[in-house]
């Protein structure tokens, strides 16, 4: 084992981790978090907190963490580089690992267009995977990236997304490939919508045995209405939402629409569960957290193994 | 070259209305190329500046001239001779021959007339583009002749990131994505495998994170 982290506890048994979500609030009331976060209880192995998405601002995801951790829960520190250059970012890890934060997500952060300060600057001194690498050898070297000894290394569960779903489709492999050699232990995936074209990436994925060289946890998300179908087929930028899926939701009443996006959420794990190199599920149910149980619980993956 | 655009005629009569008489001065390197600041935009911004003065009741003499670089102190000392009578100086340049101006004129106002945008080049008629930041250290070489720095809105060094559709950037359907054409690039020249080489994080110091920029060459400097 690498860290102490629960999640690389459960993967490393060979157990389905499962993962949700938690965003934090935009304000300052703690209250928001913990209440959302209690959803997830015993429900999920780590909880990721966002770090700014969709470029708002929002309480930080290392205050966030901190919250969740202190409800007994084990976060997922999402680390953005539009916001921080690498000193702000490794003091944050340095900070987070010393009030018991152990896993955290790479990600480069949605551009600040999207957000409610378009007017800022991106800092993007480094990007994703230049992330994983400073995070690998602050852990493995125990060197700061500009070169200097670490007194106290922060052990991080290292984990970035991967979008099977982007353009060019070619590179998809090949990026993920690129997470693998910069040192990443564990990658989560967009929202699987497009079944078909997740197995199509799993397959070059197996081809290149990258699923032996980290744990791929299935990103999936309970659509609330066909209008939030709708949304994220044409307006989220990298998502596939297939049309079968859109028609699937509009082809019930609106009161039903919620139980059918869970439903199809359901289904998608158990035929996901089937593909080889699968090693848990990243369950998004952004605003919807009160839903996961039931999504863990009806998809089998209910309960959590406890591991010491 | 160096882009820019022509600021609003609103803000450069807001620098200039204290003055009586200005010189207005027009540079022909990279502006003429990109129509900003040329001898004819000279004239033209003259122009317009009088009859916007006038219909206020107001009135400037204006001096036009346009030298043949407004970054070189050799053609700026040109001015010595008829910058006297001068109250001011709006300058048609970029940033670099303001600040020229700026620094031999010490005692004397100069303002920008326009907004320098860029380092990029012409993309069709009147079209102009981004495509390099100055980073001090060219990686062309690596990424097929385009440049991730200037061309991907989250300027990263490791391929697209998961906004990329149809080869557009998630940033709007007018910018396209610039890992999608280094790997066309790549493609084409048979160089797949180099995408799988991580570029490591980079020194900014030669981008500008170690202070103001300075080229010494030895062997010219006297």
């Amino acid at each position: 084992m690498k860290t102490e982290s629960n999640l690389e506890k459960v993967l490393a048994a060979g157990h389905l981790a499962v993962t949700s979500e938690c965003g934090p609030p935009r304000g300052a009331v703690a209250k928001e978090l913990t209440d959302k976060a209690k959803y997830l209880e015993g429900v999920v192995d780590a909880v990721n907190v966002t770090d700014n998405q969709t470029a708002m601002v929002r309480m930080s995801s290392l205050a966030g963490s901190v919250l969740i951790k202190q409800q007994g829960m084990h976060p997922l520190l999402q680390v953005v580089t539009r916001d921080r250059n690498r000193l702000a970012i490794q003091a944050d890890i340095l900070g987070a690992y010393s009030l018991g934060i152990d896993t955290m997500l790479c990600l480069s952060g949605d551009h600040t267009k999207f957000g409610d300060h378009p007017m800022a600057a991106n800092v993007h001194d480094i990007d994703s995977i230049q992330l994983i690498q400073m995070v690998k050898g602050m852990r493995d070297e125990s060197k700061f990236q500009g070169g200097s000894d670490i007194k106290g290394a922060p052990k991080m569960f290292i984990g970035a997304a991967a979008n099977p779903f982007a353009d060019p489709f070619e590179l998809r492999v090949m990026r993920l490939a690129k997470k693998i050699a910069a040192g990443v232990d564990f990658i989560q995936t967009q929202c699987i919508f497009n079944i078909e074209k997740f197995e199509l990436w799993m397959e070059g994925v197996r081809k290149m045995g990258l699923h032996k060289k980290c744990y791929i946890l299935a990103g999936v998300t309970p659509m609330k209405s066909v209008g939030a179908a709708r949304y994220m087929k044409n307006r989220v930028p990298g998502m596939d939402v297939p049309a079968d899926v859109v028609e699937r939701m509009a082809s019930v009443p609106k009161e039903k629409q919620p139980d059918e996006g869970v439903d199809i959420c359901i289904e998608t794990i158990e035929r996901l569960k089937k593909v080889e190199g699968v090693a848990g599920f990243h369950i998004m149910a952004i605003e919807w957290e009160e839903k996961v149980e039931e999504i863990v619980r009806r998809a089998g993956l209910y309960p959590r193994p406890e591991i010491s | 070259m160096i882009t820019a655009e022509r600021k609003p005629l609103e803000e450069i009569i807001e620098y200039i209305k204290p003055f009586k008489r200005i010189l207005l001065l027009g540079c022909n390197e990279c502006v003429t190329v990109c129509a900003a600041g040329g001898r004819k935009e000279v004239g033209l911004l003259a122009s317009g500046l009088q009859l916007a003065l006038l219909k206020s009741g107001s009135s400037i003499e204006i001096r036009e001239h346009t030298l043949e670089r407004q970054c070189d102190p050799e053609y700026v000392e040109e001015l010595v001779p008829m910058i006297g009578s001068e109250e001011a100086i709006l300058s048609m340049a970029c940033g670099c021959g303001v600040q020229q101006l700026a620094t031999r004129f010490k005692d004397k106002p100069v303002f920008p007339a326009l907004n320098t945008k860029f380092m990029g080049g012409s993309l069709s008629q009147g079209v102009w583009d981004e495509r390099c930041k100055g980073c001090g250290d060219c990686l062309l070489g690596l990424t097929g002749g385009i440049c991730p720095i200037a061309k991907c809105a989250k300027q990263l060094m490791n391929g697209p990131c998961g906004g990329s559709t149809d080869g557009k950037c998630e940033i709007s359907d007018d910018v396209e994505c610039a890992w999608q054409l280094i790997w066309n690039r790549l493609k084409a020249l048979g160089q797949e495998d180099r995408f799988l080489d991580i570029m490591p994080a980079k020194d900014w110091r030669s981008g500008g994170g170690g202070g103001p920029r300075k080229i010494i060459r030895e062997d010219l400097a006297e």
